[in-house]
Parts: C-alpha cells; structure tokens; sequence
C-alpha cells in the first residue's frame, strides 16, 4: 500500500518537474527561471525522500537537507545578481 | 689507449691550446706553433710505411662503448695509410702556406687554426676507424669542421651561403650514411668494417642489401660531390684558399672515396655497385669538366675540375669491383682501373693543392681571381707561372707529368669495359670510353685556359685593383714542393708502386690478395701503340683545336637556363619547402581553438571508429542488463531536454540556469543509483560552478554581449553527433564484454569493516583503500585555489607597463 502511494506522489512530482523544466527553459524572464529552478530544489528534495522510502534507506536524509540549503542560498544569489549584478557586494560603506 | 690512438686525436688536444698561443704571443703567427702538429704526424706516420708495404696491418683497439659494439679500433693498413700521409702532408704545407697567405694583424688567426686542427683530426680518424660508427663520427666532424672553415669570413653574404648549402647536402649524406651503417649491424651483427668484409658473401643474400649499399653510396656522393650532389662544392670556394687547397681539393671530398674504397670489399660483389659507383663517377667527370670551361673565376675552374677528377676516381673505383669477378690475376686488367684510381688520387692530391695555392696567389698579388681581368703575368710572376703550368699539364694528362700516367691507365681502364661480359656492361658500356674521352677533351681544354688566361695573352693591369708582383718566398715554398712531387712521381712512378699503391690496392681488393694472388703494379711510361696512346693524342688535337674556336661555340653554355641548372633546382627547392611548410603552416595552425577542437574530435572519432571497425569491436549483450523504471526514464528525459534546449537558448543566462537543470538532474541520478555520497558532493559543486558561471557572465564586456543563438554549423553538427555516437558505441560494446572479467568489488565489501573499521565504503575506498589519489586531488584543488588568487591578485606587470 505505502509502494503503491510512494509510486503515485513519485509519478506527480514526476510531473510537476516535467512543468517546471519547461518553465525553466520557456520563461520569458529570467526570474521566471530562477522561481522555475529553485521549486526543482524543492521538488527534489520531495523525490529524494519519497526515494529514500522507496529504498528504505536512511543515507540520503543528509541530501534532503544540503537541498534546501542549497535552494535557499541559490535563489538568494541569483535573486541579488538580477537585482544588484552582483553576488558579493565588494564595498560595505554603501 | 696507445699511441696511435694519441697521434689521431693530437690534433684535437692541440686545437684546445691554439686560443691561448694565440692570445698569448702576439708577436709570432699562430700558424708556426700549429705547423708543428702535422709535420710530427707526417713523420709518425711514415714509419708505418715498411709495415704497410710489406702486407701488414697494425690495429689497435680503445673500448668507448663496448656493450654497443662501439670501440675505438685504429686499423692502419695501407689504404688508411696512404690517406693519413695525404692529410698530413699536404696538411703541413697548407699551414705553412696559410701562414703567408692569412695576415697575422687583419684575421681571426685563432679560430681558423682551431677549425684546420679540429678538420684534421677528424680526417685522420676517419681514414683510420676501423668501427663504423667512430668512422660517422669523425665523418660529421669533417662536416662541421668544413661548414665552420667555409664561413671564416662570416660577414660575407655568399660565405654564409655556401657554409649553409655544404653543411645541408653533406649532413644529409652523413645521415643517410649513418642509415646504412645501422642496416649493415642489423645484418651483420658489428660494426667493424673489417668482420663485415669477412661476411660480404652472406651480406650478399640479405634483403637490406640493396638498401645498405645505395643508403651508404648516398654518404659516399654527397661528401665526394658527385653528380647531382656536386653543387655545394663551387659555392664553398668562398673559404679562405688554403682551406679549398686542403678540404676541397686533397682531403675532405676524397672521404668518399676513401668509403667507396673501403667498403668495395663489403659490397663490389653486387652488379648493382659497379654500375651506380662507376655510372655516378664518369658522369660527374664529364658534367664537371664540360662545365668548369664556362668559369670565369679561377677557383671556380678549380672547384669543377675537382668535381671531374673525383668522378674519374670513383669511376674508375667501380670498374675495379669488376676484378673481383675474376679468379686469375694475370689476365685481370681491371686490377688496372684500382691501380688507377689509387695513383690518380695521390696525383690529384698533389696537382689540386699546387694549382689552388697558385690561384691563391694571383688573387693574392693582383686582388682579382677573374680570368677575364687577368692576363699576361708570366713575366711578373715567373715561379707562379712554372707552378700553374706543371699542375696544369699535370691535370691535362700530358707528358711528363704524373697526371699523364694516371690518364693512360685511365684510358685503358675504359677501354676494358668493352672486354667484360658482366651484368649487361657489353651493351651500355660503350658510354664509359666515350664519355672519358669527351671529359678528357674538356680537361684539356680548362687546364689551358686556366694557365694561358692568367699568365699569357694581353696584359690589362688597369682593371686589377693592385699593382701585381711575384709572391713572397713563403707562400710559394708550398706550391713548389707538390709541383716537384708532381714530377719526381711523373718520372719515377714506381717509388709509389710498391711502397703506397699495392698495399693501397691489397685493401681495396682484399678477397684477391688472400686467394694467394699478388698485386703487381708497374707503371710505365711507353705501352706501345695502343689505343689509349691513340685517344690520347686525339685528345691533345681535338683539345687545342676546340680551344683555339672557344669564342665561337662558348654560347652553348648560355642556352641552359638558370632555372633548370642543378643550383636552381637547389635554390628553389630550398624557397619552395620553406614556403611550403609556412603555407600548410598557415593553412593548419589557424590560431583558433575551434579549428584545433575540430582537429581532434575529428581524430578520436576517425581513429576509434575504424579500430572497433577492424577489430569488429561491435557488440550488443542485453543479458545483463538491470530492469528499467519509469522514474528513471523520466529523469533522463528531463536532463536530455535540458541538455538540447542549451544548444538553443538565446540568452546565456538561460544556458547557466539550463545547466544547472542538467547538474541537478545528475545529482538525482545519483539519488536514484543509491550513491549518497556523490549527490551530496555534485549538488554542492554543481551550485558553486553556477554561481561561478553567472559571475562569468557579468563580467562580460556590454559590446560581446550581444544575445543571440549559436550559428548553426554543419561540419561542427556532424563532428558532435559521430562523437556521441561513438562514445556510446564504445560504451555499450565496453558494457556488453565487462563480463569477461570478475569485479573487485567484493573485496571492499568484505573488509570495509574489518580491515579498515569503517561503515561508509566510498569513504573507505577513498582515504584508506586509495588514499594516495585523494591526497593528490587535494593537491589539484589546492594548486586551483593558488592559480585563481594568483591571477586575480597578481596583474601588476601589464598595468605598470601601460
């Protein structure tokens, strides 16, 4: 029974990837992109846990973490390049 | 290391102290010290003579490299003796002339000496080698030596020219030279010269045979400047005149002769010797003699005269090889052309040095060496002119003179190849007289141009740039003794015979002498009326009267262009491959990375394609393959379409954050194939090169900034479809034969704990199992790190030169 319910949260994530790859690759701005890039993160880290289940496994707890950060930190970096063009503000007085 | 060993390499050691005579005494020309160097070997020398002539041989032999088969073995017989009495001789009055010719105040006295020694040393260890490989070595050091003594005046344009062309043409003969060397061990299992001529029947048979002999006749050629490699030696008349008194006419290009003769015993058994050594030799006399009538410059004479000559010789060199076929010495008149040859080297020797030490002269006293400015100078400079006329007479071939013996016996060397019936002489062979007598017309012909232009006819002191008068009794003292030597062996020929032309003879020919047979070698004056005394004479009548006409046929000369002439064909080959080499230069080293990426993708694909395709490499083995899930099936095709949509994004950030995609996608691969520890690692990475891309993309200049797609080319379209297709052919053939062997793996798993008290066997494998790649991993990244904050911090140079 949890197989079968595993299975069918895996295919409409499946789904949902397919949609935001196509956002990612269509969207007219790059915001879009970064939005579109930073749900894969989530829904990633959604596959890696239902795969864990799946494999019953305890190993990849680790990778479901590093994800989140990972998406957080990353759409904060892409958020502040298309805002200021820069990562890493060099000049701290302004 | 005995002292024959000592006695060849003395010239070398004495080129080591020449610098210092020189520097240190000032006052006295570098040349008396130097002169004593030669005169000391003459005299050691000599003593091996009664040895010699009384049919033995002294080897002595120095380990360099035995375990090569590299030994230095001295081996004086009487070939090599009769050489080394040559290069010392004349080697002592050359420097004895050079000491009047060469201003102590106006030249570099040193260098000259150091490379005269340095060329001496290195003739006489050639003539003396018995190792072939010691023999290739001094031969490149009489290259060098000549290349250095050419270009003493190295701010002369044509100097430089003809050093360059002498050093290319006869490198290029040393090293097709040290090609055959290398065939003859592979047959023979040695490099002395001497074992090889013990095994000449067997050498015989080996398919490398032919390729020895013609690889070694290239060396013998380009160094002797014989047809079509004689080019080189009119050019490097622009050396100092004693140099071409002693490298150009008496010595250096007499060492291919020298390995003619030598080697005759290894390889004369062959038809295919006589014709080429003979052939090559009676063409390069008659090409050299009908062209020295069209100098104007006495060297220039000299220098074709010299080529002629050495034609003769190695003409008359193959003719020998015919002897061998005959097992009876008393009906052998071929041993005739050897006893020739040998005498007519030893009288060239003698002639060519006199009539270049002469030219040296003129060019000395009057400034010019151009027979058209020159005339008339008999009565100012008699004893020259008694020098110019008994060498030239010589070189004729007219009585009393030596030159006259050596021709007769030419002649009649010549005339022999009518009587042989070996490989198909009878039929071609009447070129060999026919040729010898035109040659010998135009002999006659330049050796009285050279001596009436100069000495005789009208004088026309205007045009010289100095006021001319008889040389210093110095630099005549030289000339003098070869023109004596030129008729005490015109007179008296047989002080040669047994002392120095039978042994010489007995080495050249050895298989006779050892069946018991003995060389008798008597040379006279008066045969009775033969046909060679007939030719002769019509040579004598044919000669005046072409010369008395030159005016009326010299046009000849002027109908061959320059461009089909030998030298032009030498220029504009030499223009052409280095033109041609920078065009495919330009053509292949386009300067961009795209093409040279072209370049090898293009290769790995041709090269790993047509292997598996020979090897019929191709296989498809399903038998093992894992079932396929539909996640994976829909991850794959999300990374693939993130990977083509890249081709075709427009703007580049839409390629960073598509890769990404791809990056991502790997790491859930990763997830699906159970390896937690490479998601962990590829998500990190793949985040920080993002990162590192868009700040890339920053930095980018506004002008190249321009977003638009990538064009579309064909050739790059094809390139990159073959090389993923050949990756995964590879792959799947690779996949389907991986059976053939048991993994390791099993080895980790069972001791992951038990030998290395660990639970995480990637971790495991990778600081304990194979620390040793982690550790230099670490390095790479810490190499990387260093490079990025080099590059970003240390820009100072280029900012400070602005």
């Amino acid at each position: 029974m949890l197989t079968i319910s595993v299975y069918i949260a895996l295919v409409a994530f499946a789904v949902a990837m397919i949609g935001i790859v196509i956002r990612a690759i269509k969207g007219p701005s790059a915001a879009d992109r970064v939005i579109a890039l930073d749900s894969l993160g989530i829904s990633l880290i959604a596959v890696t846990a239902l795969f864990s289940i799946l494999l019953r496994t305890s190993v990849f707890l680790e990778v479901i973490l590093l994800l989140g950060i990972l998406a957080f930190i990353g759409t904060v970096a892409f958020s502040k390049y298309i805002e200021k063009g820069a990562i890493i503000d060099r000049d701290r007085r302004k | 290391m005995s002292l024959l060993h000592l006695a060849i390499l003395l010239p070398f050691i004495a080129a080591v102290f020449v610098p210092f005579l020189f520097k240190g005494f000032r006052s006295i020309h570098t040349g008396w010290f130097v002169l004593l160097v030669p005169l000391a070997l003459f005299i050691y020398f000599i003593q091996y003579m009664p040895v010699t002539s009384s049919g033995q041989t002294v080897s002595q032999t120095f380990e360099w490299i035995p375990s090569l088969g590299i030994n230095f073995t001295a081996y004086v017989d009487g070939l090599g003796l009769l050489f080394a009495l040559l290069i010392t001789g004349i080697g002592s009055l050359v420097v004895l002339y050079s000491i009047y010719y060469l201003a102590k105040e106006k030249e570099a006295l040193g260098n000259f000496y150091v490379y005269l020694l340095m060329f001496m040393g290195a003739m006489l260890g050639l003539v003396l080698s018995d190792n072939m490989i010691v023999l290739y070595m001094f031969w490149e050091f009489t290259s060098i030596s000549s290349f250095l003594l050419i270009g003493y005046w190295y701010d002369k344009e044509r100097s430089r020219y003809g050093a360059q062309k002498s050093m290319l043409i006869t490198v290029f003969g040393g090293l097709s030279m040290l090609g055959g060397i290398v065939l003859l061990y592979i047959m023979g299992g040695t490099f002395s010269i001497r074992e090889l001529i013990g095994m000449s029947g067997d050498l015989m048979t080996e398919p490398l045979f032919l390729f020895a002999m013609i690889l070694i006749l290239l060396g013998a050629f380009t160094k002797s400047a014989q047809f079509p490699f004689h080019v080189w030696l009119p050019d490097a008349m622009e050396a100092p005149t004693p140099v071409s008194a002693y490298l150009h006419s008496a010595t250096m290009v007499k060492a291919g002769i020298y390995l003619v003769a030598r080697m005759s015993p290894v390889f004369a058994e062959s038809g295919v010797w006589l014709w080429l050594v003979a052939g090559f030799g009676i063409f390069t006399l008659f090409w050299g003699s009908f062209n020295a009538v069209k100098q104007t410059d006495l060297k220039g004479i000299l220098a074709f005269s010299t080529i002629s000559q050495l034609g003769l010789i190695m003409s008359l060199l193959g003719l020998g090889a015919a002897a061998l076929h005959f097992d009876t010495l008393d009906e052998n008149m071929y041993m005739t052309a050897t006893i020739a040859a040998v005498f007519h080297l030893i009288n060239h020797a003698t002639f060519k040095g006199a009539l270049f030490m002469m030219a040296g002269i003129v060019d000395h006293e009057t400034g010019t060496r151009d027979i058209r400015k020159l005339g008339g100078l008999v009565n100012l400079m008699p004893i020259t002119f008694t020098i110019a006329i008994i060498g030239s007479f010589s070189m004729a071939g007219l009585p009393p003179f030596n030159g006259f013996l050596s021709k007769e016996m030419f002649l009649t060397g010549m005339i022999s190849v009518f009587e042989l019936d070996l490989f198909n002489l009878n039929t071609w062979g009447i070129l060999f007289p026919v040729l010898a007598w035109v040659a010998s017309v135009f002999t006659f012909i330049y050796s009285i141009m050279l001596v009436f232009k100069t000495f005789l006819g009208k004088p026309q002191f205007d045009k010289l740039p100095k006021k001319p008068h008889e040389a210093p009794i110095g630099m005549l003292i030289s000339p003098l003794v070869l023109v004596s030597l030129v008729i005490i062996f015109g007179f008296f020929p047989n002080l040669l015979s047994n002392s120095m032309i039978k042994p010489a003879v007995e080495a050249i020919l050895p298989s006779l002498t050892d069946a018991g047979q003995e060389v008798y070698v008597d040379i006279y004056f008066w045969h009775g009326f033969q046909p060679e005394l007939f030719m002769t004479l019509g040579i004598i009548l044919t000669g005046t009267l072409m010369y008395a006409t030159l005016a009326k046929w010299q046009g000849i000369y002027n109908r061959i262009p320059e461009r089909f002439t030998i030298n032009g064909v030498y220029d504009r080959g030499l223009d052409k491959s280095e033109s041609g080499s920078f065009k495919l230069n330009e053509v292949v080293m386009t300067g961009y990375m795209r093409s040279y990426l072209i370049y090898i993708f293009a290769f790995f694909v041709a090269i790993l394609l047509s292997t598996m395709g020979i090897r019929d490499a191709f296989a498809v083995d399903t038998s093992n393959l894992a079932e396929i899930r539909i996640y994976e099936v829909a991850l794959a095709l999300v990374l693939i379409a993130g990977a083509i949509t890249i081709l075709f994004a427009k703007s580049r950030l839409t390629s960073i954050v598509l890769l990404g995609v791809v990056g991502y996608s790997v790491a859930l691969f990763f997830v699906f194939f159970r390896a937690p520890d490479l998601a962990l690692t590829q998500l990190v990475i793949e985040t920080v090169s993002v990162a590192l891309f868009l700040l890339c993309f920053y930095h980018l200049p506004e002008i190249s900034r321009k977003e638009e797609r990538m064009k579309f080319k064909m050739g790059n379209a094809v390139i990159s479809v073959l090389v993923g297709v050949t990756v995964t052919l590879i792959g799947i053939a690779s996949f389907s034969n991986s059976q053939a062997f048991e993994s390791i793996s099993q080895y980790h798993i069972d001791n992951v704990y038990e030998l290395a008290a660990g639970g995480n066997m990637v971790n495991v494998i990778l600081v304990d199992f194979r620390g040793f790649d982690t550790l230099f991993e670490i390095c790479v990244l810490g190499v990387a790190a260093l490079g990025i904050y080099a590059m970003v911090n240390f820009r100072g140079v280029r900012r400070q030169k602005r």
